[in-house]
C-alpha cells in the first residue's frame, strides 16, 4: 500500500515533466500511467471477475475448478524447462481463449509482488551447491539461480492460473461450483452452503472495502496523516488509525447485509433453488478430456526428462 | 381485507443490557403507533432523525418484533413465526445504504438472490428477474457488475431484487438518502411507476420533502410517535407545526406560506412551482 502511494505520488511528479520517463517500470506498471490520478489501491485485481463472451466463461465453474487444481498440482510435477514450456503453452493458450486482456491479468501479479520477490531471494542466496560469486557471507550458487527462477516461474504460473479461473467465474458460479463438488461432505455435517456463501460475499466485498481503505487514507493524507516516513514500526504504526475505522465499518456492512438478505428471504440453503443450476454440456466434456491430455504430456515430461 | 398494513398501539423498546444482563436503559423507539395502509396506494412517512421511522420500516418486514402491540402485514400478524417467510415475501424491503444491500456480483444474480431464496423454479426466476429488471428500467445492465454502476442505478437494482419476489408492498428506508439528485429522481419515479403500473403498495420513509408531495398519504412522527396523517396538501398547510418537529417543506411551499404571511392571498398548502405561478396569475389579473 505504501510503496503504490508513493509510486503514485512519483509518477505524479514525473509525469508533469516528462511523460515518457515512466516507461522504464516494469511492463505492468508501465502503461498505468495512463490514467495515473485514478491509480490507487481499488485497482488490484486479484480474485476479480472480468465479464466477457467467452469459451472460458461459458464453462461450467466445477470444470474450471477442477482444472484450477489439475494445473496447480501438474505444476509440481516436473522439474525440467520443457515442462514449464509445456504449462506456459497451455497457459497461454488458456489466457487467449478467456479473451480477459494480457495486461488485466498482469496486474494481478502486483499483489504478489513481495511474495514473489521473497521466495526469489531466498531461494537464490540460501540454496547450497556449486558457488559461482561469494563476497564475504553472500554466495550465489548456480542450483540457487536454477532453483529461484524455476520458483517464481512457477509461483507466477499458479497465480495466473488461478486468478484466470477467478476473472472467467462470477463468484456466485464460483460459490455454485465449489457447493455443488463438496456436496458429498454434507453428510458428514459440513455446512457447505454456509461456506460457499461466505466465500462468494467476501469476493464481492473485496472491491468495496478496498475502495474504502482508499477513502480512509484519504481522509486521514488531508488532516497531515503521514504513512510514508519514518521506519517500518512507525509506518505500521500509522497504519492503525486506518485500520480501526476500516473494521468498524466493516462490521457495520455485514450488519447491514445480514439484514438485507434476511429481508430477502434468505434462510440458508433449504429449499434454495438455483438462478443458473449447473450441468454439464458437450464443452464440458471436451474440457475434461482436455485436461486428461495435458496430464498425460506431463507426466511424459517428466519421465523422459 | 383491502388494508396492507394495519399497525394497533406498536411500542417498541430497544433495550439495553449491561454484562450481567441487567437493563442499563430503555430507549422508547415507538410509542403507541396506530397506522393503516391501503392496498395500492403510496405512502410517505416522514420524521427527523430519531423519529422512529425506521424501527417502524423493521417492524413491517418482521425484522423487529413489537415489544407490544400488533402489526399485520397482508392480514398477517407479524409475530407469528409460521408467517415470517410469507411476511417477509408480501413486504420487500429496500434499505438505505445500495452497497450493503447487493449481494449478487452481477446484477440478474442479485435480482435472482429472492425467488431463488422463495425456491422458485429456473425458468420462473429467469422470467421475473427480466420483468423486474425492465420494470425499473435496468434491464441493458442485466450483466454488469454492480460495482461500476451509479447509486441510483444500484438502488433501482435493488428495487427490482424486491419486485422480482413479487411482494405486494414495498418498504423504502431512505432508499435516496445517500445520492446525487439525479439518481435521487430516478429512483423515486422508479417506485412511482411501481406503484401506478404494478399496483404494488408503497411505503417510502424519507426525510426529502420533495418526494412525498405526490404521495396519497403523509403520516409524520416524532420522537416515536405518529404526530400528524393526511394528505400532503392538508400536511403542508401546516407550516409551522411541522417545523416543530423539524422538518422542512417543500421550497415553493415555503415560499407561498411566507408570501401569505406578508399578505399575498394565496392559499394554504401549495405543493409544486405550476400551482404556485397559477395562483400567482390569479392575483395578478
Amino acid at each position: 500500500m505504501l510503496q503504490r502511494l508513493k509510486r503514485q505520488k512519483k509518477r505524479f511528479y514525473d509525469c508533469s515533466i516528462n511523460k515518457s520517463e515512466n516507461r522504464g517500470e516494469p511492463f505492468f506498471l508501465g502503461r498505468m500511467t495512463k490514467r495515473k490520478d485514478k491509480f490507487m489501491i481499488r485497482d488490484i485485481t486479484i480474485g476479480q471477475y472480468y465479464p466477457a463472451d467467452s469459451v472460458l466463461h461459458r464453462l461450467d465453474p466445477r470444470v474450471k475448478l477442477i482444472g484450477t487444481i489439475v494445473y496447480i498440482v501438474s505444476l509440481f510435477l516436473f522439474d525440467s524447462f520443457i515442462g514449464y514450456l509445456l504449462a506456459g503453452a497451455f497457459l497461454f493458450g488458456v489466457i487467449k481463449l478467456s479473451k480477459v486482456p494480457f495486461r488485466y491479468i498482469m496486474k494481478g501479479l502486483k499483489a504478489v509482488l513481495f511474495l514473489l520477490l521473497f521466495t526469489v531471494v531466498f531461494n537464490i542466496f540460501l540454496t547450497p551447491g556449486e558457488a559461482i560469486f561469494s563476497w564475504k557471507f553472500i554466495t550465489i550458487t548456480k542450483e540457487g539461480l536454477r532453483v529461484a527462477a524455476f520458483m517464481a516461474i512457477r509461483l507466477v504460473f499458479l497465480i495466473l492460473g488461478s486468478s484466470l479461473m477467478t476473472f472467467t467465474t462470477t463468484p456466485n458460479q464460483l460459490t455454485d461450483g465449489l457447493e455443488s463438488l463438496l456436496g458429498p461432505f454434507k453428510r458428514i455435517h459440513m455446512p457447505v452452503h454456509e461456506i460457499a456463501m461466505m466465500m462468494s460475499i467476501a469476493l464481492r466485498f473485496i472491491p468495496i472495502l478496498l475502495e474504502e481503505t482508499d477513502k480512509i487514507m484519504k481522509a486521514q493524507q488531508a488532516r497531515g496523516a503521514d504513512f510514508e516516513s519514518g521506519n517500518l514500526i512507525q509506518r505500521a504504526k500509522a497504519m492503525v488509525p486506518i485500520l480501526v475505522p476500516l473494521f468498524v465499518s466493516a462490521f457495520r456492512r455485514a450488519g447491514d447485509l445480514a439484514m438485507a438478505m434476511e429481508a430477502r428471504c434468505y434462510h440458508g440453503g433449504e429449499g434454495r433453488t438455483k438462478m443458473k443450476p449447473l450441468q454439464y454440456k458437450k464443452r464440458d466434456y471436451t474440457t475434461f478430456a482436455v485436461y486428461v491430455a495435458y496430464l498425460v504430456c506431463i507426466v511424459v515430461v517428466r519421465k523422459a526428462f | 381485507m383491502n388494508m396492507m398494513i394495519k399497525a394497533k398501539n406498536l411500542i417498541h423498546e430497544y433495550i439495553r443490557r449491561d454484562e450481567e444482563g441487567n437493563v442499563e436503559s430503555i430507549k422508547r423507539a415507538l410509542d403507541n403507533v396506530s397506522l393503516d395502509v391501503k392496498k395500492g396506494d403510496f405512502v410517505a412517512i416522514l420524521g427527523h432523525n430519531g423519529s422512529g421511522k425506521s424501527t417502524m420500516a423493521k417492524h413491517i418486514n418482521a425484522i423487529l418484533m413489537p415489544t407490544e402491540g400488533t402489526l399485520y402485514v397482508g392480514g398477517m400478524d407479524t409475530k407469528e413465526d409460521d408467517h415470517l417467510w410469507d411476511i417477509r415475501q408480501s413486504a420487500g424491503m429496500v434499505f438505505q445504504n445500495p452497497d450493503n444491500q447487493i449481494i449478487g456480483t452481477v446484477v440478474e444474480e442479485d435480482v435472482g438472490f429472492g425467488p431463488e431464496n422463495l425456491g422458485i423454479p429456473t425458468d420462473e426466476i429467469w422470467k421475473r428477474v427480466e420483468e423486474s429488471l425492465k420494470a425499473v428500467g435496468m434491464l441493458e445492465y442485466r450483466s454488469h457488475s454492480p460495482n461500476k454502476l451509479s447509486g441510483g442505478q444500484k438502488q433501482r437494482v435493488a428495487i427490482a431484487g424486491i419486485m422480482a419476489m413479487k411482494p405486494q408492498c414495498i418498504v423504502l428506508d431512505e432508499p435516496t438518502a445517500m445520492l446525487d439528485p439525479n439518481g435521487r429522481k430516478d429512483v423515486i419515479r422508479t417506485v412511482r411507476e411501481l406503484n401506478q403500473k404494478e399496483k404494488v403498495t408503497v411505503l417510502l420513509i424519507t426525510h426529502y420533502m420533495d418526494e412525498v408531495i405526490n404521495a396519497d398519504k403523509v403520516i409524520v412522527m416524532d420522537e416515536g410517535k405518529v404526530v400528524m396523517q393526511g394528505t400532503p396538501r392538508e400536511i403542508f398547510s401546516q407550516v409551522e407545526k411541522l417545523k416543530s418537529y423539524r422538518l422542512d417543506v417543500p421550497q415553493v411551499t415555503e415560499l407561498a406560506y411566507e408570501l401569505k404571511k406578508a399578505g399575498v392571498p394565496l392559499p394554504d398548502g401549495i405543493l409544486s412551482i405550476k400551482e404556485f405561478t397559477e395562483e400567482l396569475k390569479k392575483i395578478i389579473r
